[in-house]
């Protein structure tokens, strides 16, 4: 598996940076594959524009942040305004329809625009707080960058005890509704 | 032996981490972002072993605290970021003159002054080295991935035991707050120093008369030798003296014992460096986007070296002088508008060309970057 | 044990004479310590001294203990580290007026409200003497010091109210004139546990005397004499009749949770959670 650079791009809060972390420990310790993970954020623990990514390589990871990302994850009108710019012409970009509406057409020829209703469908399980997990399920599926299997381990060690199924629904319900998509697109 | 463990770990949990296997048993900080992480961490995992961890009132009695708690044969650890590490430097000089090993680690983040206190920088450099004041002794070690900070953080006390010296564990905050795979090592494969004790009576004992490598062997605070340890200058006892031989032979003392184990503790990686025309120089998270840059170079056939010291003081001045000889141009990327680079100029004496690349934005250089200047020059 | 014997036994007797002037009250409060800790029982092996920086903190090496010069203020903080790291350590802290006031002045609060077990001896001379003789924060106001050639314009601080507002276990303030007092007051600080101050107030002739009127040691002591009032009897008096004047007695002796203590439940609790 070559470099692969997902950025996850929100407001502070979301849990993008946990969902980083869960990815990056679904390939460094259940995949076999090097990650790096890393983020920014302001002095605001909640509300300010929050970022984070996720280098995923069979090979050595020099260069620890994302140059141009091979995948966005996008869950906030001001994220889309400040990262929307940063993509490449083969840039997968999921976002939340719930909380940002982009078209087709405002992006560049070769990307590809995933859309699912991600804090909906968190809401719908019961909790707007695992949307980050609904999140990494589609993002799993989408991007293929790590299997389903390490993803919920992964989640699974990280998560708070007495969350387990929730978190594994949230999980699969990210994961079955991307699949969808993929299907469709295919 | 038990198999390693792999993870996914912070820059500066790693450092926790190694600083438990390495037998710390004490810490003393203060709350300053970047750095927070390994207090949080030390406040949790120290008790656990026994060891005990306190935040002080600020970081001057932080770094006072470290000191007490290593004449008592404590293993102590404190950790702040670029406005605490001015504040430590006088008790860091303290440390110097008074030979007590400690570790102190400063995830650098843009200054001066408050600055961006997210965001990375390597503007500390020369004031690792030179921060306190008077003619002192340091050594300064600057790992570029969590996997290394974790040996490096091992390394660190190791250093600080053997040769009874502060020793600076020059982070930035991409390093320490980024998670990165990390293979754990199972402990009983791992190198630990520990500090020379004295086998002397206590009447015969002379707390600073040193040893064949220049370092005088300790006694513990509570073990009946009842020493005397001051930042005045001293003798062999280790009660003040204004003889000037005197003076001059300790300080002396201090830099040669330094002298003596340079081969052993300036660490140095050099990546391609043979047949290199140009060469990179670069330390810390610099050296990352780096060794990008050096691969897409050498696909591109221009024949690229890295330099990557560790240990950045002692400076490597050896390894820069030979490489020097060879190589065109030396290109020093580093995060801040060139304080290393001096070095590199002093030690390569007009053998190759050297040139800076500079970023004081909070920004790590990206591998374009670097690739761009070492197209530039070629 | 005769004086002699005691100074054999406590002092480096090599390490003499010292560097105090004549006149100086900073060997009667270090006399008063070294009976006190005869009486305390303390095992020598097991106790560390520790000073800052000034006239009063080079007592630490004249004593044959465990004995550590720091930095200019930092006393307690380096004495924080020893006690925690190791609490079955004695730690006792020699310190002077502008050690433990000014520059050190927040150690000494943040170890008053920890209540470590720390026992701290202010030698207060009122002056900056290892320097020169320029004002200290317990320069009395209105005298002279070289840094205050039209007259002292500062209030003085009183350290005894700022560590018993802090928190110290035992605070007591004594004068070199009355010097039994004193050390026994020392006794009861070294046996206490948790924070305990004794404030000595000391004469240095040489700088602060000199510059007001007091230029040897029988002067400051009557000085001392004349202006010492015993808390019962200052108690009973007005500001104004206390103007010039300072309380000296034992000030406050409470019994409260001590640092090192509290940190060894942390310890365990932590190795509890574990399990």
């Amino acid at each position: 598996m070559q470099r692969y650079e997902i950025r996850l791009a929100g407001t502070g809060g979301q849990g993008q940076i946990l969902a980083g972390i869960i990815l990056a420990e679904a390939a460094a310790i259940y995949e076999g594959l090097n990650a790096v993970q890393s983020q920014s954020y302001g002095p605001e623990s909640r509300g300010g524009a929050s970022k984070a990514e996720v280098v995923i390589s069979d090979g050595e990871i020099d260069y620890p942040k994302v140059t141009v990302p091979d995948f966005l994850l996008v869950m906030s009108k001001d994220a889309w305004g400040k990262y929307g710019q940063g993509i490449g012409s083969k840039t997968k970009i999921l976002i939340d329809s719930t909380l940002v509406s982009i078209e087709q057409d405002s992006v560049p020829e070769g990307t590809r625009l995933y859309k699912l209703p991600i804090t909906g469908m968190a809401k719908d399980l019961g909790k707007e707080i695992v949307a980050n997990i609904v999140a990494l399920g589609a993002i799993t599926a989408i991007s293929g960058v790590v299997s389903r299997d390490a993803v919920e381990k992964a989640v699974l060690s990280r998560v708070p005890k007495g969350t387990e199924e929730l978190n594994k629904k949230a999980l699969s319900a990210g994961y079955d509704a991307a699949m969808s998509l993929v299907a469709v697109e295919e | 032996m038990k198999e390693p463990v792999v993870k996914l770990m912070q820059g500066n949990e790693a450092c926790t981490e190694a600083a438990l296997a390495a037998g710390c048993s004490f810490y003393a900080g203060y709350p300053i972002t970047p750095s927070t992480e390994i207090a949080e961490l030390m406040a949790e995992r120290l008790p656990i072993y026994g060891g005990r961890f306190i935040q002080m009132e600020d970081e001057i009695a932080s770094m006072a605290a470290v000191i007490g708690a290593s004449l008592t044969g404590a293993k102590s650890l404190t950790a702040t970021s670029g406005p605490g590490f001015s504040l430590k430097q006088e008790n860091i000089g303290y440390a110097s003159l008074t030979e007590v090993p400690v570790v102190v680690v400063n995830v650098q983040r843009v200054g001066p002054s408050t600055g961006m206190a997210t965001s990375p920088a390597q503007g500390d450099v020369m004031q690792a080295r030179w921060g306190t004041h008077g003619d002192h002794p340091i050594v300064v070690l600057a790992p570029s991935s969590v996997q290394e900070t974790y040996e490096i953080t091992i390394e660190a006390f190791n250093i600080a035991e053997e040769l009874r010296v502060p020793v600076i564990l020059l982070l930035d905050e991409v390093i320490g707050h980024m998670r990165e795979k990390i293979v754990i090592p199972d402990k009983d494969s791992l190198k630990i120093t520990n500090r020379k004790k004295t086998d002397a009576r206590p009447e015969d004992f002379l707390p600073y008369k040193a040893d064949e490598d220049g370092v005088p062997p300790m006694a513990d605070f509570g073990t009946g030798y009842r020493t005397h340890v001051t930042g005045l200058f001293h003798d062999e006892t280790g009660f003040p003296t204004g003889d000037p031989k005197k003076a001059d032979a300790l300080l002396r003392r201090l830099h040669e014992k330094l002298d003596k184990a340079k081969d052993r503790i300036t660490l140095v990686e050099e990546i391609e460096t043979e047949d290199a025309d140009i060469v990179l120089f670069a330390y810390g998270s610099s050296a990352r986007p780096a060794l990008s840059a050096l691969r897409q170079a050498r696909e591109l056939g221009i024949k690229v070296g890295l330099i990557k010291p560790i240990t950045i003081w002692p400076f490597p001045e050896e390894v820069v002088d030979r490489v020097a000889k060879k190589a065109k141009t030396i290109i020093v990327p580093e995060m801040n508008l060139g304080q290393l680079i001096r070095e590199v100029e002093r030690a390569s004496r007009g053998q190759a060309d050297v040139i800076g690349l500079n970023r004081v934005d909070g920004e790590l250089f990206k591998p374009e970057e670097i690739l761009e200047k070492i197209k530039e020059v070629r | 044990m005769a004086t002699e014997e005691l100074l054999d036994e406590h002092f480096r007797v090599e390490t003499m004479p010292h560097i105090w002037c004549p006149g100086c009250g900073h060997g009667i409060v270090l006399g008063a310590l070294m009976r006190a800790l005869e009486k305390s029982g303390f095992e020598r092996d097991k106790t560390v001294i520790v000073s800052g920086i000034g006239c009063s903190s080079r007592a630490t090496g004249y004593l044959d203990y465990d004995t550590l010069h720091t930095t200019h203020g930092r006393a307690l903080a380096f004495a924080t580290g020893v006690k925690l790291a190791n609490p079955e350590l004695n730690v006792v802290v020699i310190t002077g007026d502008g050690d433990a006031s000014a520059i050190g002045g927040n150690h000494f609060i943040h170890a008053a409200r920890r209540n470590i077990d720390i026992t701290t001896i202010i030698f207060n001379n009122s002056i900056y003497g290892m320097t020169g003789g320029q004002y200290s924060p317990e320069t009395p106001e209105a005298s002279w010091a070289t840094t205050s050639p039209y007259g002292h314009i500062e209030r003085t601080f009183d350290l005894a109210e700022l560590a018993k507002a802090a928190g110290a276990s035992y605070v007591a303030r004594g004068t070199t004139y009355h010097v039994n007092p004193l050390s026994n007051y020392m006794l009861k600080a070294l046996k206490k546990k948790g924070f305990s101050v004794v404030e000595a107030i000391s004469g240095c002739p040489t700088y602060f005397g000199r510059k007001n009127k007091m230029p040897t040691g029988t002067l400051m002591l009557q000085w001392q004499k004349d202006s010492a009032v015993p808390r019962t009897k200052a108690d009973k008096l007005s500001a104004e009749e206390m103007k010039g004047k300072f309380v000296i007695g034992e000030l406050q002796d409470i019994d409260l949770p001590e640092y090192t203590e509290e940190y060894g439940k942390v310890i365990k609790k932590a190795q509890e959670r574990r399990r």
